[in-house]
C-alpha cells in the first residue's frame, strides 16, 4: 500500500457514491494509487502507513519482553456485514485476539485485500473505516496492507488476509500443552452470539434476533487475566470456528488430559438458545469472535474470575468445569440432568464462512 | 424458552428417573425401542441412558431417514447431478452420506455439480422460479413429516405451472418399519429382538395420528407410547411403558398430547394422498427391501417425478459386509459391539448408515456416549473372569 501521501496531480476525488470496483483499481497505475489514497489511507492513517513504503518501519517495542508472537488470518466472512460488526472489524479483532491468546501484548497489523471486480466502493470504504475505527480502539495501527482485484466470480465480494504481531513478557509461559488435572476452565461470556448473529442475516434463511455479533478485541482483557493470574495462568484460546467444543477438545489433546465441563455453568443468552433450537445446532459448536477460555490452576480460578468480571467483556465471566485425567482425552460433560455425555468435535460443517 | 424449557426441567426429569427406579421389578429386564433418531439424539444428547436403571435399556430404533436411505439411492442421486442441465437441491445432512466407492453430494460440488443446501422446500420452487433454464430437482427424504411440505412443492409447481421442477422421492413410511422389525423373527430375515414396548414417533404422528399404531397392539401384543421429542418427554414416556409391562397390559398411550391427536393432522393426510403412491418396495439400508414402504408421485404428477423426467436407472450397492448397521438398527448388537465402529467407520468417515446423520445409533453414541465404553468392557471382562 504505497500510495504516495499526497498524490502530485489534482484530479478528481473518486465517486465513492456510486462507483464500483474495476480491474484497473488492481493494475499499478493512478486508479489504484487513488483507491488506496482515498479509502485506505484515509480509513487506516497513522504515521508508518503513512510513510508510503513497501513496508512500515517502526521502531522495536520497548519495555520488558524480548520475545514476539506473530499470526496470521483470512476472513472470509458472509454477508460481509452482519449484525454487530462486518468483515472489517471482524478481521481486526480477530488478528488481535490471536496475537493476546499467546499472551502477548498487541503491537502491529497489516491488511491485504482481495477485492471481486464490481464491488461497490462504498462498501469498500464502510468496511476500510470500520477496521481503522476497530484499530484505533484497540491502540494497535494497520501499518501496511495490499489491494489485488480479480475478475467478476473468482472472489465473492472481498476477502482480507491479515498479519499481527506482539511482544510477549519473558516469564510468562502459555500454551495448549501446559492443562494439567485440577485446573479449572473459565469462559469470559456467553457463547454462539456471533454464529447465530451470521446465521440470522444470511440470504436464505433470514430471522428477526436482537443477538448481535460478539466480535470485540481482548487483549485489554487478557492484559487483565496476566496481571491477576501471573504463572496460573496456564493457557487463552478464543473458540472461533468449531465453538467452545471444538477449543476444549484442542486442549485436551494437545495437554493429554480429560476435561469434564457443567451444563448449567455455560453462560448461553436466551436467544441464542432459542436460534440454536430451531436450527438444530448445539450452541457448543457455535462460532465466537469476542470470547475466550482459560485454563487456571485451582487456586487463583477464583481470583482470575473476579479479575474479568470487573472488565466489561468480561463481566459474564465463569468457571465452567475442570481438567481430569482421561488417557483417552474426552471432553466430557453433566447435562442439566444430571447425565453424562460427550462434547466432541463438530463432524462436517455447520455453517460455512463464518469468519 | 417458552414451551420448551419446561420440557427439559432436570430436577422433575430425576424425580420422574426415581419413580421408574422403584417400580421397575429388579427381576425383569425391560427392553424398549425409541424408533425416532429423534428421540435417540434427546437420550444421548441429555445423557438419559445414567439416569434409567440398568435393567432398563433403551435400543435405538431406525427412525432416521438418511441412516436408511440405501446407498444405491445416493448412487442415483449422484448420477443426476452428474447432468450438466440438473440443479440438485438438498437438506444439508444428506450432503456427506457416503455412496458407493466413497463419493458424496459434498465431494460431487467441489467436482463442479450444481448442488445447493436449502432449508425448506420453498426455497426449491423459488429456485426453480429464479433459474428457468436450469432443470431444478429437489432430493426429497424423509418420513411422514416431510412428506406434506413436499406434496405441498408438488402443487405450488403445479400452480405456478412451473416446467423446471421436478422431485427424487425417497419419502418412507414409519409403521411399515414398525412391522418389519415385528416380523422379523417370524420371516427370519432379520434377527428376532426381544422389545418389549415402542417409544413412537412425534413429528411423525401429528401427521398420521396414533391410531395407526393400533394393530400392532391387535397383531402383535406390543406397546406404544407416542412420545415428544424432549428428554422430560421421552423419561415419562419410559414410565409408561414401564407401567404397563409390569400390569401386564399393551396399548397405544399417548403421552405428546400437546401435539398429537388420534386421527393426526387430516388436511396433511389428504395433501399427501393427492399427491403420492405407494411404491411396492423399497430398499431401507440396513433392513432391506420392505413392502409398500415407501411413496412415490402418482401418474399424474409424473412430469414432477425425476425417476420418469430423467430416466434414472436403478443402483443396487452393497454395504461393507463387515457393517452391523442392519443388527444394530434392530437392536440385536449396540455400536460398541460392531468392530468397524470408531476404527475406520467414524462420523467423518462413515461406513454404515447409523454413523452417517446425527440421529443415527452408531453416530448419536459415537458423538455423545462412547466415554461409557471402556469402563463397560473392563466390566464385562472381570464379570468373565
Amino acid at each position: 500500500m504505497n500510495a504516495p501521501a499526497e498524490p502530485r496531480l489534482r484530479h478528481r476525488k473518486m465517486d465513492v457514491k456510486s462507483g464500483r470496483v474495476d480491474l484497473s483499481h488492481g493494475s499499478g497505475g493512478r486508479a489504484m494509487a487513488q483507491l488506496i489514497a482515498e479509502i485506505f489511507h484515509d480509513a487506516f492513517a497513522n504515521e508508518y502507513l503513512d510513510q508510503g513504503n513497501d513496508q512500515a518501519t517502526f521502531p522495536a517495542p520497548a519495555g520488558p519482553g524480548g520475545r514476539m508472537v506473530m499470526t496470521t488470518d483470512g476472513y472470509v466472512v458472509s454477508p460481509i456485514f452482519f449484525p454487530g460488526g462486518d468483515i472489517g472489524s471482524l478481521a481486526v479483532h480477530g488478528t488481535i485476539n490471536d496475537v493476546a491468546m499467546g499472551g502477548a501484548r498487541p503491537v502491529a497489523l497489516s491488511a491485504s485485500f482481495i477485492i471481486e471486480e464490481g464491488f461497490p466502493l462504498v462498501d469498500l470504504q464502510r468496511i476500510a473505516r470500520s477496521m481503522g475505527e476497530a484499530a484505533r480502539d484497540a491502540g494497535v495501527p494497520i501499518v501496511t496492507g495490499d489491494t489485488k482485484v480479480v475478475e467478476r466470480g473468482k472472489a465473492d465480494g472481498v476477502f482480507i488476509s491479515t498479519a499481527g504481531i506482539g511482544v510477549v513478557a519473558d516469564g510468562l509461559e502459555l500454551g495448549g500443552h501446559l492443562a494439567r488435572p485440577g485446573d479449572r476452565i473459565i469462559v469470559s461470556g456467553s457463547i454462539g452470539d456471533h454464529g447465530v448473529a451470521i446465521m440470522s442475516s444470511r440470504e436464505n434463511l433470514t430471522f428477526d434476533t436482537a443477538i448481535l455479533s460478539d466480535s470485540a478485541a481482548l487483549h485489554r482483557l487478557t492484559e487483565v487475566m496476566i496481571a491477576a493470574g501471573g504463572p496460573s495462568l496456564k493457557l487463552m484460546r478464543d473458540p472461533t470456528r468449531g465453538g467452545l467444543a471444538a477449543t476444549l477438545n484442542e486442549v485436551a489433546n494437545q495437554s493429554g488430559v480429560g476435561i469434564r465441563i457443567e451444563e448449567d455453568a455455560i453462560p448461553i443468552k436466551a436467544e441464542v438458545a432459542a436460534a440454536c433450537e430451531f436450527l438444530g445446532l448445539d450452541p457448543l459448536n457455535v462460532a465466537n469472535e469476542g470470547k475466550l477460555i482459560a485454563v487456571v490452576a485451582r487456586e487463583a480460578a477464583d481470583a482470575i474470575v473476579a479479575a474479568m468480571r470487573a472488565h466489561p467483556l468480561g463481566k459474564d465471566a465463569a468457571v465452567i468445569g475442570e481438567v481430569i485425567e482421561d488417557d483417552q482425552h474426552f471432553v466430557q460433560m453433566t447435562t442439566a440432568f444430571g447425565g453424562g455425555r460427550i462434547v466432541d468435535w463438530l463432524s462436517g460443517e455447520q455453517l460455512p464462512r463464518i469468519c | 424458552m417458552k414451551y420448551v424449557d419446561e420440557y427439559r426441567d432436570g430436577k422433575l426429569a430425576r424425580a420422574i428417573a426415581e419413580t421408574i427406579r422403584a417400580e421397575a421389578d429388579p427381576a425383569k429386564t425391560y427392553h424398549f425401542m425409541e424408533f425416532c433418531g429423534g428421540h435417540t439424539h434427546a437420550i444421548s444428547r441429555y445423557g438419559l441412558e445414567d439416569l434409567l436403571p440398568a435393567n432398563v435399556r433403551m435400543i435405538h430404533g431406525p427412525g432416521c431417514p438418511v441412516c436408511v436411505l440405501p446407498i444405491g439411492r445416493i448412487d442415483e442421486a449422484l448420477e443426476l447431478a452428474k447432468n450438466r442441465q440438473v440443479t440438485l437441491l438438498t437438506y444439508a445432512d444428506l450432503m456427506r452420506v457416503p455412496g458407493s466407492k466413497g463419493r458424496s453430494l459434498l465431494k460431487a460440488k467441489a467436482e463442479g455439480c450444481d448442488i445447493r443446501m436449502i432449508y425448506s422446500t420453498l426455497d426449491a420452487i423459488r429456485i426453480a422460479e429464479e433459474n428457468p433454464d436450469r432443470e431444478v430437482v429437489f432430493f426429497a427424504i424423509g418420513f411422514e413429516t416431510t412428506t406434506p411440505p413436499t406434496a405441498l412443492a408438488i402443487k405450488t409447481a403445479e400452480k405456478k405451472g412451473l416446467t423446471n421442477f421436478s422431485i427424487f422421492c425417497n419419502h418412507v413410511l414409519t409403521p411399515s418399519a414398525i412391522r418389519a422389525i415385528l416380523e422379523a423373527p417370524a420371516t427370519g430375515k432379520l434377527p428376532p429382538v426381544k422389545i418389549q414396548g415402542f417409544i413412537g414417533p412425534a413429528h411423525v404422528s401429528v401427521v398420521i395420528g396414533s391410531k395407526p399404531y393400533e394393530t400392532f397392539v391387535e397383531e402383535f401384543g406390543q406397546r406404544i407410547v407416542v412420545s415428544g421429542f424432549e428428554p422430560l418427554d421421552v423419561v415419562q414416556s419410559v414410565l409408561m411403558l414401564v407401567r404397563q409391562v409390569n400390569e401386564g397390559r399393551a396399548a397405544v398411550e399417548n403421552q405428546y398430547i400437546r401435539a398429537v391427536v388420534p386421527d393426526g393432522n387430516v388436511a396433511a393426510q389428504k395433501l399427501c394422498d393427492d399427491v403420492f403412491d405407494l411404491r411396492d418396495r423399497f430398499e431401507w439400508r440396513g433392513l432391506g427391501y420392505i413392502e409398500n414402504s415407501a411413496l412415490k408421485l402418482r401418474d399424474e404428477y409424473a412430469r414432477f417425478d425425476a425417476e420418469k423426467r430423467f430416466a434414472v436407472e436403478r443402483i443396487h450397492a452393497s454395504d461393507n459386509p463387515a457393517c452391523e448397521c442392519g443388527v444394530i438398527l434392530i437392536g440385536a448388537k449396540q455400536p460398541a459391539d460392531c468392530k468397524l465402529f470408531g476404527t475406520v467407520c467414524t462420523p467423518e468417515t462413515p461406513m454404515g448408515s447409523c454413523m452417517v446423520s446425527s440421529e443415527g445409533a452408531c453416530a448419536a453414541h459415537w458423538t455423545y456416549g462412547r466415554f461409557r465404553d471402556k469402563a463397560k468392557k473392563q466390566d464385562e471382562r472381570r464379570r468373565a473372569s
